[in-house]
């Protein structure tokens, strides 16, 4: 069961490391803010497998974190293009 | 058996973010992109917290892990919002 959570947390790496790659070839930078989007919740997922594999209860807890800042993150990127625009 | 179930969620989960990731990197523009991650990669996480909570057996973990995801989800959704309608505006300037 162990050797499952630790294949789940290397997919999600996976998962993190395509997000990267748009994050590369762009071309916009909503595009690019797609990414912090699937960090938020990849990065989750690969936190909240960790704290059960080792036993780590307040690994949930830096997930919970992980997902308000990600969105913390969205929000200042709109409020910044839109001053930027205006 | 319930470790057998909880196998089942996991990797069902970890078959949503794959898609996910994807779909971010296949599909044509931002909105098609944005759809294809927000959903999935949701759907993913809360499979995946489902199959923890079933193997951790502590109803308190998987309360907490089910409050995480609802709060993931409430995060994302505002978020995508936020990105989809800023795209929708640099989109129509002229």
């Amino acid at each position: 069961m162990s050797e499952l959570l630790s294949l789940s947390a290397l997919g999600l790496m996976l998962s993190l490391f395509l997000g990267l790659l748009r994050v590369l070839i762009g071309p916009g930078a909503g595009d690019r803010m797609l990414a912090t989007q699937l960090i938020g919740t990849a990065g989750v997922g690969i936190l909240l497998t960790l704290s059960l594999l080792h036993d780590q209860p307040a690994l949930i807890d830096v997930a919970l974190l992980l997902a308000l800042l990600a969105a913390v993150a969205a929000a200042a990127f709109t409020g910044q293009q839109e001053t930027r625009h205006d | 058996m319930i470790n057998l179930l909880s196998s089942i969620l996991i990797l069902a989960g970890l078959f949503f973010y794959l898609a996910g990731s994807i779909g971010l990197l296949r599909l044509p523009d931002l909105y098609t992109r944005l759809h294809a991650l927000t959903k999935a990669d949701n759907l993913g996480l809360g499979l995946l917290a489902a199959g923890l909570a079933l193997y951790s057996q502590h109803p308190l973990t998987a309360l907490k892990l089910l409050l995480v995801w609802l709060a993931v989800l409430a995060a994302s959704a505002a978020s995508a919002h936020l990105i989809a309608r800023q795209a929708r505006r640099q989109e129509t300037r002229p």
